[in-house]
């Protein structure tokens, strides 16, 4: 596997997504939005409680679920751009050509996964970075302490949101095969959310503790685990014989 | 340079290959000749190591195409025109060209010294920065046959370089394919257009999932189809038509006072035709002797196949 030749594949990619408006919106805007609104949000709510803020026992809980919000959007963010990865060049018929460049099946796959995974990431990274200073300007008052960054938030950014980015990537790889329209492609893609909204309500409904972070790495564990799963899936649906013959 | 022996490929119960053994020798252009569903483009990607054959077997510049390790080596040899045009709209045709340079090692000096080369060749760099989605059909696949060339591969092969072009573009593709055949390249050309084959190809095979024939055009023109001799005469009548009829040769088609004969030896085959003419009581205006064509030969082959 020469990472040269996945990396080539994945810069042509970003030079594509560069020149495509809906894929920078949808990358780029929703995570920043939701890191602007949610501080926003907690501020007006404190203003409302007469001025003094959310109560510390309150934030204390609140924040923890408020951070698991970011992998909601792993499984979100990466569906448009991983299904136009693969689904683009069906569309513009350009993957004959690339399969018979001498690459090999895993090189085309690790580019496609590159160029798909890498700005969700940088998004969500970003996004995250500003959330994490707004809510201390916003929360420092009645926590009499900065809440960001602490070890669960780390996990949370870069454990559990690059495996679920990862997952999402992998999963789409997988639909894009079947489907040929990029918004079909996008709404089956978006599926790898659900799971972790269940997960989300749950910490919501007290029924799971996010903040804790033995339960943060078991689900990074089992995010793993599908990873695992998919990439076989993967692998064996992005391989040329199957892409010429069996590809819709 | 390729060389297949009982080449096949089956998907499911339909067989797309039969059997097909063919050679082509380095510096030759040739011509594959088929109805579509022929199994040309099922050729082209095995040889091509895109999809794996089922039985038989094939070389390309000397490596195995069915063997894992040889795949790269050919694939890296070798440039592929599909027969869409596959190229990247949004991107410039410099980005589609540099891309596909580096995919195939090329150099930076490398890469820039070929574009340059290529899309003045093709009358495509004063538009170099603009994104090929902008692009004429013509000018798509000049820009695709740059995109197979851009690596100096010894062999090419293109799928239906010309399909769906304005005749105008077309002959701009068909010259530069000539210009090629004068670099002395391999070229392995699907086409559906017997008069391209005819004019590029040194070699034409015909293929109707089985091959039904190689040879050099003229070959073809001779072998496969029989010549015709036109006889016109002030009259015909029923004497004339029986004695022609029974000469030892092939159909005969009357059309008015004209009457064509498949003949296989015109030199000693029309006096025979003149002599009963005159024996039967009618008289000669003109003997004309017409070579079948390439077309004659296609059509023969493969309407002989269908039945």
């Amino acid at each position: 596997m020469r990472l040269s030749k996945s990396w080539i594949i994945a810069s042509k990619d970003f030079k594509i997504f560069l020149k495509k408006k809906y894929i920078i919106f949808s990358v780029f805007i929703i995570p920043l939005a939701v890191s602007f609104l949610l501080p926003v949000v907690i501020y007006y709510v404190g203003q409302e409680n007469g001025g003094s803020g959310i109560p510390a026992s309150e934030l204390t809980y609140l924040l923890p679920a408020l951070t698991f919000f970011y992998l909601l959007l792993a499984g979100l963010i990466p569906t448009s751009i991983a299904s136009y990865s693969i689904i683009g060049e069906k569309v513009e018929k350009s993957l004959e050509r690339l399969l018979a460049t001498p690459t090999t099946d895993g090189e085309i796959l690790l580019g496609k996964g590159i160029s798909s995974f890498l700005p969700p990431m940088g998004a969500i990274l970003v996004g995250a970075a500003i959330y994490m200073v707004l809510m201390d300007l916003v929360t420092h008052g009645p926590l009499g302490y900065y809440f960001f960054p602490n070890w669960n938030a780390a996990i949370i950014l870069f454990l559990t949101v690059p495996l679920a980015t990862i997952m999402s990537v992998e999963w789409n790889v997988i639909v894009s095969s079947r489907v040929s329209d990029v918004r079909v492609a996008a709404q089956i893609g978006i599926l790898p959310i659900l799971p972790f909204a269940a997960v989300y309500v749950g910490g919501e409904l007290d029924v799971i503790q996010l903040g804790s972070t033995s339960n943060l790495l078991i689900i990074a564990g089992i995010i793993l685990a599908v990873d695992l799963l998919l990439l076989y899936v993967a692998r064996a649906t992005f391989r040329r014989e199957e892409i010429l013959s069996k590809w819709k | 340079m390729i060389e297949t022996e009982n080449l096949t490929r089956k998907f499911g119960d339909l067989t797309a290959v039969d059997n097909v053994s063919l050679k082509v020798n380095e510096g030759e252009v040739f011509g594959f000749l088929g109805p579509n569903g022929a199994g040309k483009t099922t050729t082209v990607r095995m040889l091509c190591c895109l999809i794996s054959k089922t039985s038989g077997d094939a070389r390309v510049a000397g490596y195995d195409v069915g063997n894992e390790a040889d795949a790269l080596k050919i694939r890296k040899l070798i440039g592929l025109m599909p027969d869409n045009v596959g190229l990247y709209e949004s991107l410039s045709a410099y980005d589609n060209l540099d891309f596909y340079g580096k995919l195939y090692d090329r150099t930076e000096q490398q890469r820039k010294e070929s574009i340059q080369r290529f899309l003045t060749m093709l009358g495509l760099w004063e538009r170099k920065d603009v994104a090929v989605g902008t692009y004429s059909k013509g000018m798509k696949q000049k820009l695709g046959i740059a995109c197979a060339l851009i690596h100096d591969p010894q062999i090419l092969f293109m799928d239906e370089p010309t399909a769906n072009l304005d005749p105008e573009s077309a002959k701009v593709v068909r010259d530069f394919i000539l210009e090629l055949k004068k670099e002395k390249r391999t070229i392995f050309l699907n086409t559906h257009n017997l008069d391209e084959a005819q004019r590029i190809c040194d070699k034409i095979a015909i293929l109707n999932t089985k091959l039904m024939a190689v040879g050099t055009p003229e070959e073809l023109e001779r072998s496969v189809s029989a010549r015709k001799t036109v006889v016109q005469l002030p009259e015909v009548n029923e004497a004339i038509l029986n004695a022609l009829r029974k000469l030892p040769f092939g159909n005969m088609e009357v059309d008015g006072n004209k009457l064509t004969l498949e003949v296989k030896n015109p030199e000693t085959d029309n006096i025979a035709i003149v002599d009963a003419i005159y024996q039967a009581g009618g008289h000669v205006e003109s003997v004309t002797v017409v070579g079948s064509t390439l077309e004659d030969a296609y059509l023969k082959l493969v309407r002989r196949d269908s039945k």
